[in-house]
């Protein structure tokens, strides 16, 4: 009897390691995203969904993830890289792990017109899945605005930024303009009525004229600065991303100071982004970044992170789970006249990309 | 001293010499000759859509055939664009009057905590570093809160009628200068404290003794004597703030166009790797010139000294 019951012990000692190989304590995943782009629960409801440990590192530009990744070694399970134009050239560079969609069980729910224009830079879509969507517009401080432009004035046009007469008047209150030659040459090209995506000299250079008269009244050209000015009431004018808008709008509201912060799509058009998520090639735990995909595709996880960041979700399933105040937001998900007048980014080659990046330092150098 | 056997003695002193020298050798071989030809061999490749993104130096071709490329492009084009070269210039120029201004600033008050009691002396050196003790960079960030167009100084300057509208400091190569005076000046006052704590006061004395005023006895006593410190505090200085990204990044404006950001646009906007790496060895053969020159200097003076 004592002799068995040893045996059993041994057994079962033995046996324990492998009775449970999901649950492993010390599995960890680290994740690199943008800063405030996960829900509050998204990394404790993975966590207890799993067993993995996420660890979460955060980043506030795409060059500096790329600059990672490019680097090697970077030591992260998952990056969340905007689609166009770097995702793109990062497949193209094959930085990314093909994904292996037997352990991807959601993918069916996503919406497959934003599928569909990933699978334009990612053949198959094999290895990019779509994280979050919106849309590049302005920020606006509407008393600030309409007292300098008058309370008639039109709000949703790029004509705020671009038509010099008016940036003269805002120019005081401050304009901010995202640091980004593409972002800027597409809105002003839009605004002049041609091609977003224009690559014509003619185009371009009609578009730098635009900028340079403009120029005296830009503050200053950052990506991410303008979410706090505009929140305080130190900007009247910003171009920015939506769910970066939204957040110095609730930022606003919270302080409590009277500052009031719209996001409008200017009616002349305006540019759609997605961001995505991808393993990189030397991911040191693949499959717990499989894990933390499927999670992600969950209607419920990543409906919570957009009703708490503000940017759409890909995931069609997720849409009936939203806050009725996200969900029915037009500038959040517009309705289908203003989606036609969105537009994607094309594709650029490195060289023009680069002349675009050095005519830019130039431009704003003022030389 | 009582004489060991005479061979034994001269080992001893021979191996501990080659050790002594050795070992700031090979700390130079590793950080700083290693790196450069690193990012020497960078800086004559291409760009490319790869990981590293840049092409290899050597690649084997067939059986015995090494095919080397050194590509000069880069070079050339820092040295054409007068971009590259306005930001060089540019960067020169604000690392020169940051020094001179720290310089105005710290040397009273290096003076000040040298000839101040002893007691004293811990205290107001703790003043000077303890702002260390938090990051830099969330002290940068302060200045924006500073000098922001609502900002503390604004208001201040606003509510004792001083001003009517709000001053434009923030994102103006002003807010650089105050930035970098503010970051740097403790570089600047560290060394000028050590060189003058050392000062032999009886050369004042004496010159007093003979007539001297106490202004000329500082310029023809104190300030020569102290040179030392002047050049280590200005090379602290001076050097660092060439290549400055953070205060720029943060404070400046638009057209403060300075060679730390324009390696960053380089290296992370552009994905040109090989560009910013000519970028930062010219930058490096820049530098290299003054710093000799203070070497050239301060050999002179110890030379001349009696």
């Amino acid at each position: 009897m004592q002799q068995t019951s040893t045996a059993l012990m041994l057994a079962a000692t033995l046996a324990l390691p492998m009775a449970s190989p999901v649950v492993c304590a010390d599995e960890t995943l680290h994740l690199y995203n943008w800063s405030d782009y996960v829900a509050e629960d998204t990394l404790s409801g993975f966590a207890s969904e799993t067993g993995i440990k996420p660890r979460l590192d955060v980043y506030d530009s795409n060059e500096v993830l790329e600059a990672k990744l490019f680097a090697g070694r970077s030591g992260y399970d998952l990056v969340f890289p905007t689609a166009r134009p770097f995702a793109a050239r990062h497949v193209k560079a094959d930085l990314y792990l093909p994904l292996d969609k037997s352990k991807l069980p959601g993918l069916d729910r996503l919406d497959p017109t934003i599928v569909s224009q990933l699978a334009n830079i990612d053949p198959d879509n094999a290895h990019l899945v779509p994280y979050m969507w919106g849309t590049s517009g302005l920020g606006i401080n509407r008393d600030k605005v309409q007292a300098a432009l008058g309370e008639t004035a039109d709000l949703d046009t790029w004509a705020l930024i671009f038509d010099p007469e008016t940036a003269a008047k805002l120019g005081g209150c401050g304009i901010s303009l995202l640091d980004d030659p593409t972002e800027v040459f597409s809105a002003a090209l839009a605004y002049l009525g041609k091609d977003p995506n224009s690559l014509d000299k003619a185009d371009l250079d009609a578009a730098s004229a635009l900028i340079k008269a403009i120029y005296p009244h830009v503050r200053y050209f950052h990506s991410s600065q303008y979410m706090s000015d505009l929140a305080n009431g130190d900007l009247c004018v910003a171009m920015g991303y939506s769910g970066d808008v939204f957040q110095a709008q609730s930022r606003a509201d919270e302080a409590g100071k009277g500052v009031i912060v719209d996001y409008v799509i200017p009616r002349e058009g305006a540019a759609v982004w997605t961001d995505v998520m991808a393993i990189p090639k030397d991911a040191p735990n693949p499959s717990a970044a499989h894990a933390f995909i499927a999670y992600m595709l969950q209607p419920a996880a990543i409906a919570a992170v957009s009703n708490e960041v503000y940017y759409a979700n890909p995931n069609l399933a997720a849409t009936p789970l939203l806050d009725e105040s996200v969900r029915e937001d037009p500038a959040i998900y517009p309705p289908a006249e203003v989606k036609a007048r969105l537009f994607v980014p094309s594709e650029r080659s490195d060289r023009e990309i680069r002349d675009l990046n050095r005519f830019w330092t130039r431009l704003k150098a003022n030389r | 001293m009582p004489a060991p056997p005479p061979n034994i003695s001269v080992r001893n002193r021979r191996t501990s010499r080659l050790v002594n020298i050795g070992i700031p050798y090979f700390w130079l071989g590793l950080f700083f000759l290693l790196p450069f030809v690193i990012v020497l061999q960078i800086s004559v490749a291409e760009p490319a859509l790869a990981q590293p993104p840049y092409t290899a130096l050597w690649q084997w071709v067939d059986e015995g055939l090494l095919r080397i490329e050194i590509n000069l492009r880069n070079f050339m084009m820092v040295a054409q664009d007068d971009l590259y070269l306005s930001a060089l210039l540019n960067s020169l120029q604000v690392a020169f009057i940051c020094t001179l201004l720290c310089l105005l600033l710290g040397y009273p008050m290096a003076y000040a905590i040298a000839t101040s009691p002893e007691r004293w002396r811990i205290i107001l050196l703790m003043l000077i570093v303890l702002p260390f003790w938090t990051s830099f960079l969330i002290r940068v960030y302060a200045w924006i809160g500073i000098l922001k167009s609502n900002g503390l100084l604004n208001d201040l300057l606003l509510w004792s009628g001083l001003i009517d509208t709000p001053l434009a400091i923030l994102h103006t190569q002003t807010a650089i200068y105050i930035g970098v005076v503010y970051s740097y000046l403790p570089f600047m006052i560290l060394p000028l404290y050590a060189n003058l704590t050392r000062l032999d006061l009886s050369l004042l004395e004496a010159a007093a003794d003979l007539g001297c005023r106490p202004m000329r006895a500082f310029l023809r006593v104190t300030l020569p004597l102290s040179m030392a410190g002047i050049v280590a505090g200005s090379m602290l200085v001076f050097i660092p703030v060439v290549g400055e990204f953070v205060i720029p990044d943060l404070l400046g404006g638009p057209d403060s166009l300075m060679v730390g950001k324009l390696l960053w646009t380089e290296f992370f906007s552009n994905k040109d790797w090989p560009l910013a790496s000519a970028l930062a060895i010219m930058l490096l053969a820049l530098l290299v010139v003054p710093f000799v020159m203070m070497q050239r200097l301060q050999q002179r003076m110890e030379g001349s000294r009696p």
